[in-house]
């Protein structure tokens, strides 16, 4: 599986390349390059593309983690940033999301050998062949029961775990990307106010003899300092972004856990339903009511029903009852591949969870280190120009 | 003072300024038999530091503060330019510190402990600790004023706190007002003529500050005072005494807008530290729901900790240490202009009696009377008071703006070092980890 996985990375190199205002709207190039291919191949990809590829993959592989699209629009935003989808570092980032989609897709196990995402990569008319598979049938009837409640008896230990999990993972992402929001925006006021200073320096070194060059040149690096902060915030973006690709994973992940639930309470159900047409069977054969029917009220009231009557009763449960033990036969293969299968691919991610947060977490030290730097230069010029006063 | 000629004192002929009787001081004032040259106090750089002659202490219980003048002085050196190193010697040491809260079914206040080291001949003896309230320096102040009104006298911290808003009991009040007694109290040590002061020295050695001790002064004082308040009007301010004047507006505005900034830079702070403080938070309940993620988390809400308690410490540092400086000043600066406009009424009347008495003396040959020449030579001897603490304040300005602005700037690096320093050590435990899992892996 994983040969093949990259067997798709090494026939294309994905790469979402532009982003490109067409009419009003949003679009997305993606550019492909096969490398045992003659012509390089460029398509025009809008952002609902993305969204029908990824609803097609969610619906086909309930047990796969399926990765996220980055937002839509932009939330968590700090007040310099504008909300506005257009601005031009927003739509960068975006467009750097859909590349890390379709990259994590593609390299997915099970995910790359999927056809439809064959044509998304190569085909103008790959919406035709997605709309073909049928999908939308059961994208409507699997939200339907996602959203439904429902209560399961057995549901598998672990994969509960895993969807309080979840719940968690979704929580504290979303708290953290709130909270860093707000320090983002009051650390922007800290360092602008400090151009003040600047300024106030110019003007007061007008009136100094001695004093004037390092008040003067001290103001610019307050100045610098002010301006700095720009940089600084834009490049926490990406730590963001990274942040907001498990917030939104982690729904994915809840996804799964909760096919789990429903595959498991379809069985309950039709296990329940076989053993109650059993029940319903033997008292039928055998004659004694053991549990409260109207059909044996009636009897008892308005006597037994005539033998041909009861024959065909019975044929009609058999059937029935042959029907439901292929259906438990066929529930009960089915929660079992999608626990076998779903567990895998948690373990998957879970694996690439830890390992890209603890690299985010790296990166994210590394800026603060990095900014560090910078205020120590800034301050210690400054300081030689005071010294010089 | 030094024995080398005084500089910037035009009209005041030969003599260094303190010997010559002061037209406003009561005759009371002991006249210096001479200036204090005390070479072996070993402050006048030029025959001690740079010519590699020892410096002899005078008592050496007052090493470790010729130390820490020392300290300041080298910065000088560097600077090379301080126009008093070579006139001026130092043997007067004043140091405010220790408060005590003194309970009393009157009042609760505070006192300070003044002590001084001197080898001058004015003072009975070498060392002394008072204690004293702000009230006696309240006092002092006003004498100094009263007694040597054409001179910039240091300012005091403010007066008045709003009870209720403040706590004048604080450990952080208290310490800012002690700081700023000290300053106070130093300058005046410093300067070449208050330093002299009768009222000083009662201060800094009187057990018991008996405050009516000036009273025959300030009758002689007040009615000369009273006199240079009279309704002449100036007409034309020397350009000199106008760009002072000009200067300090400017000055004054400028400290007023930094102040605000700083103070605003503060503000932000604060609020930035509250928003930090709870980032910091959630990091630490996230490590909870993880496994290999945990120290990972945990170690990036101690960084944050971290950093918060950093600067923490530098608002801290900021409110008590840069701000009273700046307050100070616009304080001296109010006082500064007070002392200007009494110059202006000391011309303006000088130059009133003297155009009466050239009228008069053209009407009936009346000569021109002995006061008019008296008050020549008061205005005289103002203006050069003033132009000599002119340059002296403008240069103590400059160290003071000097040491204020890269006690600043250290500290805000000291404050990134901090951060620094805790984020470098996160990377390391979370390479190390990774490395860790690899080798595992392998293994």
């Amino acid at each position: 599986m994983v040969e093949e996985g990259s067997t798709l990375m090494r026939r294309m190199e994905i790469c979402v390349a532009e982003a490109e205002k067409r009419s009003g709207k949003n679009a997305v190039s993606m550019q492909e390059t096969f490398t045992h291919a003659v012509t390089p191949d460029c398509l025009w990809r809008r952002y609902s593309e993305f969204e029908l590829l990824r609803n097609y993959l969610i619906v086909t592989y309930p047990y796969i983690v399926v990765p996220p699209l980055p937002e839509k629009r932009a939330e968590f935003v700090w007040h310099k940033l504008s909300a506005d989808n257009m601005d031009p570092d927003f739509v960068e980032r975006r467009r750097v999301g859909l590349e890390n989609f379709l990259l994590r897709v593609a390299s997915h196990p099970v995910l790359c050998n999927d056809k439809i995402l064959c044509y998304f990569l190569t085909e103008h008319g790959w919406k035709e062949a997605v709309y073909e598979t049928g999908f939308q049938a059961k994208a409507d009837s699997r939200l339907r029961a996602l959203s439904a409640t429902f209560r399961v008896r057995n549901p598998d230990k672990c994969f509960m775990e895993m969807k309080h999990y979840s719940d968690e993972l979704q929580s504290h992402t979303s708290q953290l990307l709130r909270a860093r929001a707000r320090v983002a925006d009051r650390l922007y006021g800290v360092f602008k106010v400090h151009g003040n200073y600047g300024r106030v320096f110019s003007e007061w070194s007008a009136i100094e003899k001695e004093m004037g060059d390092g008040l003067q040149s001290a103001g610019h690096h307050m100045d610098a300092y002010a301006a700095s902060i720009d940089d600084i915030l834009e490049e926490e973006e990406h730590y963001a972004d990274q942040l907001k690709e498990y917030l939104f994973y982690a729904e994915a992940l809840r996804a799964v856990c909760r096919k789990h639930e429903l595959t498991q309470f379809e069985l309950e159900m039709a296990s329940q339903d076989l053993i109650s047409k059993k029940q319903q069977r033997e008292e039928l054969a055998t004659g004694i009511v053991r549990t409260f029917s109207f059909k044996g009220m009636t009897n008892k009231l308005f006597g037994q029903e005539a033998p041909e009557q009861r024959e065909a009763r019975l044929k009609l449960l058999e059937d029935l009852i042959a029907e439901g033990e292929e259906t438990v036969k066929e529930k009960t293969i089915e929660r079992a591949e999608h626990v076998e299968k779903a567990w895998v691919d948690i373990q998957r991610f879970k694996e690439q969870k830890d390992k890209d947060l603890r690299e985010a977490l790296i990166n994210y030290a590394v800026m603060q280190i990095s900014m560090c730097k910078k205020g120590i230069q800034v301050w210690s010029n400054a300081k030689e120009c005071f010294l010089k006063m | 003072m030094s024995i080398s000629a005084p500089r910037g004192l035009a009209s005041s002929g030969q003599k260094p300024i303190t010997e010559i009787l002061h037209p406003l001081s009561a005759a009371e004032e002991p006249l210096s038999p001479g200036p204090d040259v005390t070479v072996s106090g070993g402050r006048d750089k030029e025959v001690g530091l740079t010519n590699g002659t020892p410096v002899e202490t005078p008592s050496p219980a007052s090493a470790s503060v010729l130390f820490n003048r020392l300290q300041l002085d080298d910065d000088l050196d560097s600077d090379g330019r301080d126009p008093y190193a070579d006139t001026e010697t130092h043997d007067l040491f004043v140091t405010v510190d220790d408060p005590k809260k003194h309970v009393s079914t009157m009042e609760t206040y505070i006192t300070y402990r003044v002590s001084t080291k001197t080898t001058r001949i004015e003072f009975d003896l070498p060392d002394y600790s008072v204690r004293r309230r702000y009230q006696d320096f309240d006092w002092l102040r006003t004498k100094l004023e009263d007694s040597q009104p054409t001179h910039l006298i240091p300012p005091l911290p403010e007066k008045f706190v709003m009870k209720g808003v403040v706590d004048r009991f604080s450990e952080e009040f208290v310490e800012t007002r002690m700081k700023a007694l000290d300053k106070f109290l130093k300058r005046v040590a410093d300067h070449p003529v208050l330093s002299f002061n009768p009222h000083l020295n009662a201060f800094l050695s009187a057990k018991d500050l008996n405050k009516r001790q000036g009273l025959a002064l300030l009758s002689k004082v007040g009615e000369s005072v009273k006199n240079v308040a009279g309704g002449y009007k100036l007409r034309v301010r020397p350009p000199e005494f106008c760009a002072m004047g000009e200067y300090l507006d400017t000055f004054n505005q400028k400290l007023g807008t930094i102040d605000r900034i700083a103070q605003r830079i503060l503000k932000e702070q604060s609020e930035y530290l509250t928003e930090l403080r709870e980032y910091g938070t959630v990091y630490a309940s996230w490590a909870g729901s993880e496994e290999e993620l945990q120290r990972p988390l945990e170690g990036v809400a101690g960084c944050v900790t971290t950093c918060c308690g950093a600067l923490e410490d530098m608002s801290e540092n900021m409110g008590q240490d840069f701000l009273p400086v700046l307050r100070e000043y616009i304080l001296y600066i109010e006082s500064m202009k007070n002392v200007l406009r009494k110059r202006d009424q000391s011309q303006a009347e000088y130059e009133g009696r003297l155009e009466a008495a050239v009228l008069r003396k053209q009407e009936d040959r009346t000569p021109i009377p002995a006061e008019v020449e008296k008050c020549q030579d008061k205005m005289e001897c103002f203006n050069a008071d003033l132009k000599a603490d002119w340059e002296r304040w403008q240069s103590n300005k400059r160290q003071d703006f000097k040491q204020l602005l890269t006690g600043m700037a250290d500290k805000n690096v000291t404050h990134y070092e901090k951060c620094q320093a805790a984020w470098e050590s996160l990377i390391t435990l979370l390479q190390d980890k990774q490395t860790e899992d690899k080798t595992s892996e392998t293994n």
